[in-house]
C-alpha cells in the first residue's frame, strides 16, 4: 500500500491531461463488484488482527479443562478446540500470523526480486545470464517442497517460515521484473532520458520502475494470496508458527484428529483461510483487470 | 527440430547446476555444527564423528559439493540416517504411489477443466459460464489441506462411503485401490481443474473469435461441429501442454494431501524425513521432485513443437 502512495506522484507525471492513470484505475477498480468484495474482507481481516486483543471474546492460548471440544454456543460462538480454548479467539489472534506471513513473505521477495529483475532487465549480458538461470532453477523446484525444504533446514518457526515462502516466492518476481524491463526499456521516453544525460540508476529508478509498478501490484496481491495458503500448509506440517500460539494452519492439523467429535474445529480456520486468500485473489484480479491499459 | 532439442538441452545444463547447488545449500543452512544437528538425539562422538566422515563435514564446503554431486551422478542420493535406507531405495518404493495418485488426478483435472472451460466459453455470459468462473475462482482460493479434511467428514465420518485414509495397492486390490485414492485425487486436482479451466476458457474465447471459425459458420456447419472439430482441437494444444507442467505441481500438492490421506507416498516421505530430521533423504526427495519437473517441462515443450506445426521448422 505504501508503494501506491509513493508512486502517484511519480505516475501522475506521465498523466494524459484529462485523468490521471491512477485516478482512472482507481475508478474502473471501484466499479468491480469482486474486487470492493475482497478489499473489504481484507480490511476486516486487517482490523480484526490489529485490534484482537480488544475483540477476541477469550485469551487464545488460555485452556479450561471443564470446556474441553464443546459445540458451538453463545458462550463459544465457534466452539471450543481440544483443550478448551475459545476458537473465535483464536481465529481472530490467527489473522496476525496469516496477515504476517502475507505481506512479509512478500515483502522480502519484492525486496530481493525487484533489485534483481531490474539489474537483468536493463544490465544483460552475462549478470543478466547469470540471474536468469539462477531464477530457473529455482522455478524448477516446485514451490511447496521448496519452501518445505528451507523451512526444515532453517527450523520450524513462524519467522523462519515467511523467509523460506519469501525466498521461494522471490524467481517469481525476477522473472516478472526483467520481463516488464525489457519491454519498457525500448520504449521512446526510456531512450529519451538517456539520450538527456541521466545516469543508469536514475533511468531504472524514475524512468522505469514507476513503468512496472502495475504489473508488480498484481503480482504481489496474488501472491499474497500464495503465501498465505503456504504459511498455512507450513503451519499445518509443524513447520510454521509454533503451539500454543494460535495460527489458521495449525488449528486445522489438531482439528484432524477430532474429526468424529467436533468437527467445528475443522470447518472456520479452513473459512478463515479460503475468505483471505479469495480476497486477495479477487483483488489481484481485479486490479489486474482495472490497471489493464487495453481495457477502457 | 533436432536443433530445437539441442539448444533445449543445453540450457538444462546450467539450471541442472543451479538446482544440485541451491540443494547442496540447504546443508548450509542447518543451524550449529551440521554433524550435531545430523545426528539429532545420538550424543555418542563415535557416531558424530562418523557422520562427519561420511559427509565429509571436516572438508571444505567446495571439496564437500564436488564429493555429493559425485555421488548424485552415478545414482547414489546418500543414505537415511534414521532407518538406514538407501534414498534411492525409498524414492523407488514411494514414487510409484505417488504417481498413482497423480496420474489419477490429472485425469480428474483435465475432465473437469476442460469440460468446464468449454462450455463457459461456449455459453460466454450465461449462468454456466459464472458457475464456472465461481468454480475456478473456488479451486484456485481453497487449500487442498482444508478440502481434504472436509471431504474426509463428508464422506468417510458422516456418510461411511470411502475409507478416510491408507492406501491399498491396485496389484493387490484394484478397485479397493482406486476407493482409497479417488478422494485424494480429486482433492489433488481441484486446484489443476482450476487453472485449466481458466486457460481452456482463454483459449476457446480466442478461437471462437477466429476467421477460421467464422468460415466453419459460414459453411452452413452445424455449431456442435465448429465447436468440437474447429474450435476445440486448436485451442486444446496449448492446454494440453499445460497439463504437463500441472503434473508437475501435483508433485507440490501430493505432499499434503498424502499426510491428511495418510498414503505412503513422495509426498509423505518428504514430511516424515522433515519430522525425523533425515535431511538426506529431504535433499535426495528435492532432487528427485526437481529432475521430474525439469523433465515434464522439456517434454511439454517438445509436445507443443510437435503439435504445431507453424513452430515445426
Amino acid at each position: 500500500m505504501a508503494d501506491a502512495t509513493l508512486t502517484a506522484p511519480l505516475l501522475d507525471d506521465a498523466a494524459a491531461p484529462a485523468e490521471s492513470p491512477v485516478r482512472r484505475a482507481l475508478r474502473r477498480l471501484v466499479r468491480r463488484k469482486g474486487a470492493m468484495f475482497g478489499l473489504a474482507v481484507i480490511v476486516l481481516f486487517v482490523a480484526l488482527a490489529l485490534c484482537a486483543p480488544i475483540v477476541a471474546p477469550y485469551d487464545p492460548t488460555a485452556q479450561s479443562w471443564t470446556s474441553v471440544r464443546k459445540a458451538p454456543s453463545w458462550l463459544h460462538p465457534l466452539g471450543t478446540d481440544d483443550v478448551g480454548r475459545d476458537i473465535l479467539a483464536r481465529i481472530i489472534f490467527g489473522a496476525r500470523a496469516s496477515l504476517l506471513a502475507g505481506v512479509i513473505s512478500v515483502a522480502i521477495a519484492l525486496a530481493i526480486g525487484v533489485p534483481l529483475g531490474l539489474v537483468a532487465g536493463y544490465v544483460g549480458g552475462f549478470l543478466d545470464a547469470a540471474i536468469s538461470r539462477l531464477t530457473d532453477a529455482m522455478l524448477a523446484i516446485p514451490f511447496l517442497i521448496l519452501a518445505i525444504a528451507l523451512a526444515a533446514f532453517l527450523g520450524p518457526s513462524l519467522r523462519n517460515a515467511m523467509i523460506a515462502i519469501g525466498v521461494t516466492t522471490t524467481p517469481i518476481f525476477v522473472r516478472l521484473t526483467r520481463g516488464q524491463v525489457m519491454a519498457v526499456k525500448v520504449e521512446d521516453f526510456v531512450e529519451a532520458a538517456r539520450a538527456v544525460g541521466n545516469p543508469p540508476r536514475r533511468v531504472v529508478l524514475v524512468h522505469i520502475l514507476p513503468n512496472i509498478l502495475p504489473a508488480l501490484m498484481v503480482q504481489a496481491s496474488l501472491s499474497i494470496a500464495a503465501a498465505i495458503i503456504a504459511e498455512a500448509a507450513l503451519s499445518f506440517l509443524g513447520l510454521g508458527q509454533q503451539p500454543p500460539a494460535p495460527s489458521w494452519g495449525s488449528m486445522l492439523n489438531a482439528a484432524q484428529r477430532f474429526l468424529v467429535n467436533a468437527p467445528w474445529m475443522a470447518v472456520w480456520p479452513g473459512v478463515a483461510i479460503f475468505l483471505t486468500v479469495l480476497s486477495f485473489n479477487l483483488l489481484g484480479d481485479g486490479l489486474r483487470d482495472a490497471l489493464d491499459p487495453r481495457e477502457r | 527440430m533436432l536443433s530445437f532439442l539441442g539448444r533445449r538441452l543445453l540450457q538444462l545444463i546450467p539450471t541442472l547446476f543451479f538446482v544440485s547447488l541451491i540443494i547442496f545449500s540447504l546443508q548450509q543452512l542447518l543451524p550449529g555444527d551440521p554433524a550435531l544437528v545430523m545426528a539429532g538425539e545420538e550424543r555418542d562422538p563415535d557416531v558424530i564423528e562418523q557422520i562427519r566422515k561420511q559427509y565429509r563435514l571436516d572438508q571444505p564446503v567446495p571439496i564437500q559439493y564436488v564429493y555429493w554431486v559425485k555421488g548424485v551422478l552415478s545414482g547414489d542420493l546418500g543414505e537415511s540416517m534414521r532407518i538406514k535406507v538407501k534414498v534411492r531405495d525409498l524414492v523407488v518404493e514411494k514414487l510409484p504411489v505417488t504417481i498413482q495418485l497423480a496420474s489419477m488426478a490429472i485425469v480428474i483435472a483435465l475432465a473437469i477443466g476442460i469440460t468446464a472451460g468449454v462450455l463457459s466459453a461456449v455459453l460466454k455470459d450465461t449462468v454456466w459460464d459464472y458457475a464456472a468462473n465461481v468454480f475456478a475462482l473456488w479451486g484456485r482460493s481453497t487449500p487442498t489441506f482444508w478440502l481434504g479434511i472436509m471431504m474426509i467428514f463428508l464422506f468417510s465420518v458422516q456418510l461411511g462411503w470411502l475409507p478416510a485414509s491408507g492406501y491399498v495397492r491396485p496389484s493387490e486390490d484394484f478397485w479397493g485401490s482406486i476407493a482409497s485414492t479417488i478422494m485424494p485425487a480429486f482433492v489433488l486436482g481441484n486446484v489443476g481443474a482450476a487453472v485449466l479451466m481458466r486457460h481452456t476458457r482463454g483459449a476457446m474465447l480466442d478461437a471462437l473469435q477466429s476467421d477460421y471459425v467464422r468460415t466453419a459458420r459460414a459453411k452452413g456447419l452445424f455449431e456442435r461441429a465448429v465447436v468440437l472439430k474447429h474450435a476445440m482441437r486448436n485451442a486444446l494444444t496449448p492446454v494440453i501442454t499445460l497439463g504437463a507442467l500441472e503434473l508437475g505441481e501435483l508433485l507440490s500438492g501430493a505432499v499434503l494431501t498424502e499426510q491428511i490421506f495418510s498414503i505412503p507416498g513422495f509426498g509423505k516421505l518428504i514430511v516424515d524425513s522433515v519430522f525425523n530430521r533425515d535431511y538426506a533423504v529431504v535433499q535426495g526427495v528435492v532432487l528427485v521432485t526437481a529432475t521430474v519437473y525439469i523433465t515434464l517441462n522439456l517434454l511439454a515443450d517438445i509436445a507443443y513443437v510437435l503439435v504445431n506445426p507453424r513452430l515445426r521448422s
